[in-house]
């Protein structure tokens, strides 16, 4: 650790994922403009066989000892290389359903895959990002890519506007973000996360230093929040969700909630943990609000779209009481959480996709009527994730919760666990709307599925792993209290 | 074999279920003798357990034990004793009439509908057979699941309405009691209910904890006053759903206070005995009165069954006040009563929904005054209604006599106005059940569509005789049910009557 603020080229190795993918962004970039019309799902192959290399680098430096690089702004740990490894994979599954999506719509170009695969850079940058301006540059690769995704459809006016308001909301949060990482450079003389760690634990209770560092945290815990998405900073969720094309909902709404879990695991967990009694209270009301508001408004939506953003939101707020706890195990909670929304977020959005046909996009949950009767096997797989998704066990997200719940209590929060479960059980309501709408009522029109069959087959795989795991999640619980 | 023999019980019928759903709706007839096959082979197989089962013993018998998530020390623990191996049995005896109730009945989707009562028996034998809380949490929540979808898409004209009522009540019940159970874990450091049993708990956890179990055994009981979702439930579910609701899910709520609330929190069972005594009441009393005036013959026994069931949480919370110290007997009484009842209820409830369905089949209408004389142009099928009418209006001679006995019995040791008022049904009981047999089977054909209605097929009548059998059965000599649960009731008795403080 003596030369940590030496640049070694030997040390490179531990960069490598990046290294390659941003290399392979480059190779996308160029041959995406000199291929002629046949040739265009070139793109799309290529852009998945980079994502599945990324992964398998990242996978290879699973279980190196963590090490510090580029003057202590760049770490290596298991989390995150476990990370990189989920998010290479999440978005290989997103890119399947995407390509679905983007023929019907007309959309398909190939700098929505170059867009993708830079905001994948950006994530992999926050997850490994070790100072406080490593984490922002990655924050802000991922948001512009983000932007710019949102308003792919320009002509829909709806996406206009979502990428609109999420980047004037985004830009909002990360000056706030910024201003907060001033205040603490400020206080501590460093950016890097380690020596604000060192400060932080050191600052004595009534000082000066205390008071601006709580100053700076307070700022800090907004803009994260604020990316993820929780309340009362949740106000563009809905919009943006509901305006994007829904292949990018989908990505938004999942792979960079890993990086952003994974950005308040640095700066939080590892920078401010000595603080963790001051940012968890902050962490209790914003939890508690996520759940309810996003429990209750959830019931009035017709559209799925806009009723997934108030699910995610009040999903946020069971991640955040993982960190509420202060202990190791309840990091692992929050993160196997994080895992298990994005399995199931990825299917329910995959439904969606499925659904839609040559220029109709099928996000009311109307539309979903008498699904049983065309299709009773996805039929099946949207009864599965929607039960997941409210909690019910032998699927995997009651297990998700069920760790949460375990976490909280045992930490003493009873009272925080049975609001929880009240509002566990209101969300339930609106996930059986969807229920209904496929097996109690019948329909008018035929659904017809035009998919693909490898749109299909994943979608199928994904569906069935949440029962799967949900059988055997022994091995996920551990992996994820194994990265703190 | 043996050691498996419960796994065997859960997973037979799930994967047949899944088989059932594979072979689909195209090739029906095929679905349908697959999974009357395979509930049958299921009841042989529970048969074994009964001829197996030593009854001298309040131990965990056909015990199987292996790590599932040891995160958190949940293992995949399963076993009966005297408490669960008659439920289980029971389960197992329902299924078959269900699906060969069902078997010309249902038209739309037949090998859907098969598949999820396949699935569902072998979820109910697994809530009945866990012994660990998360694996008995799992089943217990899965269970909800086909029977949602039964009443939501078979069912009658409300169905959505009556579906997720049924979930949602039921969902809000369970959670609390997911978070004491989790509240135990932290404290204890195992799932095991076994562990549970043993658990020291000051006086207010037990409070707290004692209410979080009833607010989850209480809906699904269902005790009054969060007994509302049962009758929506049962007027719109499919026949089917209506028999394993009515004979099954209802004593999963009893069960749960055999298996939870007694032995763990015995302390504050005592302290809210009375609370849950009086409760009991209301429904036998009030809820017998409320039946009284249903039009609905469904309703009518939706409302009989609330009331039943009341004979079950009187006669476990009764064993406090019952119980003199050197003389158990009393007690012990009120304990075994509330399992004969809910045994015998499994019976008479299912008996009587079928004999509805019996007769919607035929007239599409379950309004009592649609029909008038019926024995005229059904007498067979009278004679079997008439038997389960007065079965459940516990005629001596008929299982619904047995277990009522037995706990008004215990009752009156208790407090000798408990045992009056329970009593009262006797006649309550009696006044709605044979008015309604009054009104539909006898006197003169109002309805011309009655004169043409025919009599029981072979199927229908094979199923009612079956039933027949059984009720007399348990009536006239109860004995083999009691002994296989004596031991494991005096065991209960003895950690309910065992201050954890």
């Amino acid at each position: 650790m003596n030369n940590i603020y030496t640049f070694d080229t030997s040390t490179l190795w531990v960069a490598l994922p990046e290294i390659f993918l941003l290399s392979a962004i480059v190779v996308v970039l160029l041959l995406d403009l000199f291929l002629i019309k046949p040739f265009k799902q070139v793109t799309y192959y290529l852009t998945q066989l980079s994502l599945l290399i990324t992964g398998i680098l990242a996978f290879n430096l699973i279980g190196e000892p963590k090490t510090i690089i580029f003057g202590g702004s760049f770490i290596l740990d298991n989390m995150a290389s476990v990370f990189k490894v989920f998010m290479a994979g999440s978005t290989m599954i997103a890119l399947v359903y995407t390509r679905h999506y983007l023929t019907s719509h007309k959309l398909y170009r190939g700098e929505y895959f170059v867009l993708v695969l830079l905001s994948m850079l950006g994530m992999m940058v926050m997850v490994s990002g070790y100072s406080l301006l490593t984490l922002y540059m990655g924050l802000e690769v991922l948001a512009l890519s983000l932007y710019t995704l949102i308003a792919i459809a320009r002509e829909r006016a709806g996406a206009v506007e979502a990428a609109l308001k999420y980047f004037v909301l985004g830009a909002i949060a990360s000056g706030l973000l910024l201003y907060g990482m001033s205040m603490i450079y400020g206080i501590s003389g460093s950016i890097n996360i380690s020596d604000i760690a060192a400060f932080a634990a050191n600052a004595s209770l009534a000082s000066r230093e205390m008071l601006i560092l709580n100053f700076g945290l307070v700022f800090l815990v907004i803009g994260i929040a604020f990316k993820l998405g929780a309340v009362p900073f949740h106000m563009w969720v809905p919009d943006v969700y509901q305006g994007a094309p829904t292949s990018v909902t989908m990505f938004l709404s999942t792979v960079p909630k890993i990086a952003a879990v994974a950005m308040l695991v640095r700066i939080l967990v590892d920078g401010m943990g000595a603080m963790h009694a001051y940012w968890s209270d902050l962490f209790i009301v914003m939890a508690l609000l996520s759940i309810a508001l996003g429990s209750v408004v959830a019931l009035m939506q017709t559209n799925i779209k806009r009723m997934l953003a108030y699910s995610t939101i009040s999903h946020i707020g069971f991640i955040m009481l993982g960190f509420v706890t202060g202990v190791v195990s309840g990091y692992g909670a929050a993160v196997f959480y994080v895992l298990v929304y994005i399995l199931m977020s990825l299917a329910a959005f995959g439904m969606i996709i499925l659904l839609n046909k040559q220029g109709f996009e099928a996000d009311n949950i109307s539309d979903l009527k008498g699904l049983s009767k065309h299709s009773p096997w996805f039929a099946l797989m949207m009864l599965v994730i929607m039960l997941s998704m409210a909690g019910v066990p032998p699927f995997i997200g009651f297990y998700s919760k069920l760790f949460i719940l375990q976490q909280v209590i045992s930490t003493g929060f009873v009272t925080i666990a049975v609001i929880a479960v009240v509002f566990a059980v209101i969300s339930a309501y609106y996930y059986l709307q969807v229920v209904k709408s496929m097996y109690f009522e019948g329909s008018d029109k035929n659904i017809t599925i035009t998919a693909s069959m490898d749109m299909k087959l994943i979608l199928s795989i994904n569906a069935v792993l949440i029962l799967v795991v949900g059988i055997f999640p022994d091995f996920w619980m551990k992996l994820s209290i194994s990265l703190f | 074999m043996d050691n498996s023999l419960l796994s065997l019980l859960i997973w037979l019928p799930i994967f047949a279920g899944v088989l059932v759903i594979l072979i689909g709706n195209e090739r029906a007839n095929t679905a349908r003798w697959i999974s009357v096959a395979v509930s049958i082979l299921v009841f042989i197989i529970s048969l074994s357990l009964y001829t197996e089962f030593d009854s001298n013993t309040h131990l965990m018998q056909f015990e199987e034990k292996a790590s599932w998530i040891s995160q958190f020390n949940i293992y995949y623990h399963l076993g009966v004793d005297g408490i669960s191996m008659p439920l289980i049995i029971l389960t197992t005896f329902s299924t078959i009439l269900v699906l060969v109730a069902g078997w010309e009945v249902i038209q739309t989707r037949p090998a859907h509908y098969m598949a999820a009562f396949l699935m569902m028996e072998g979820l109910i034998i697994g809530v009945f057979a866990s012994l660990d809380a998360i694996l008995f949490y799992v089943f217990w929540e899965a269970s909800l699941i086909p029977m949602l979808l039964i009443i939501g898409v078979w069912g009658g004209d409300n169905r959505v309405y009556a579906a997720i009522k049924f979930f949602l009540y039921t969902f809000l019940g369970s959670v609390f009691m997911l978070v004491s159970l989790i509240y135990m874990y932290n404290k204890g450091g195992s799932f095991s209910i076994l562990d549970m049993h043993n658990l020291s708990l000051t006086a207010a956890e037990q409070a707290w904890i004692f209410w979080a179990f009833f607010m989850a055994f209480a809906v699904k009981v269902p005790m009054f006053p969060v007994h509302t979702w049962l009758p929506d439930a049962h007027v719109q579910a499919p026949t089917g759903g209506s028999v394993i609701l009515a004979a099954i899910m209802l004593k999963m709520g009893g069960y749960g206070f055999f298996r939870f609330s007694l032995p763990i929190t015995p302390d504050a069972s005592y302290q809210f005995s009375e609370v849950v005594i009086i409760l009991s009441l209301i429904a036998i009393v009030y809820i017998g009165f409320v039946a009284l005036v249903q039009r609905d013959m469904k309703k009518l026994i939706a409302y009989s069954s609330i009331s039943h069931m009341g004979f079950v949480t009187l006669g476990i919370f009764a064993l406090f006040l019952a119980y003199k110290p050197g003389a158990a007997e009393a007690a012990l009484l009120g304990l075994e009563g509330a399992m004969v009842q809910m045994i015998s209820h499994g019976f008479i409830s299912a008996a009587m929904f079928l004999v509805v369905g019996v007769l919607y089949d035929r007239l599409h209408s379950r309004e009592i005054s649609t029909y008038g004389g019926v024995i005229n142009s059904m007498p067979k099928f009278t004679g079997f209604a008439v038997l389960f009418a007065m079965a459940n209006a516990g005629l001596p001679g008929t299982s619904g006599f047995v277990g009522e006995f037995m706990v008004i019995l215990g009752a009156v040791q208790a407090n000798i106005w408990y045992g009056v008022l329970a009593g009262s049904t006797l006649i309550v009981g009696a006044a709605y059940t044979l008015w309604m047999v009054k009104r539909v089977f006898w006197g003169a054909i109002t309805n011309p569509k009655v004169e043409t209605l025919s009599d029981i097929n072979a199927r229908e009548f094979s199923i009612l005789a079956v039933l027949a059998v059984a009720v007399v059965a348990m009536g006239l000599y109860p004995q083999p049910v009691i002994d296989v649960m004596q031991v494991t009731i005096e065991h209960l008795l003895n950690q309910a009557l065992t201050s954890k403080l």
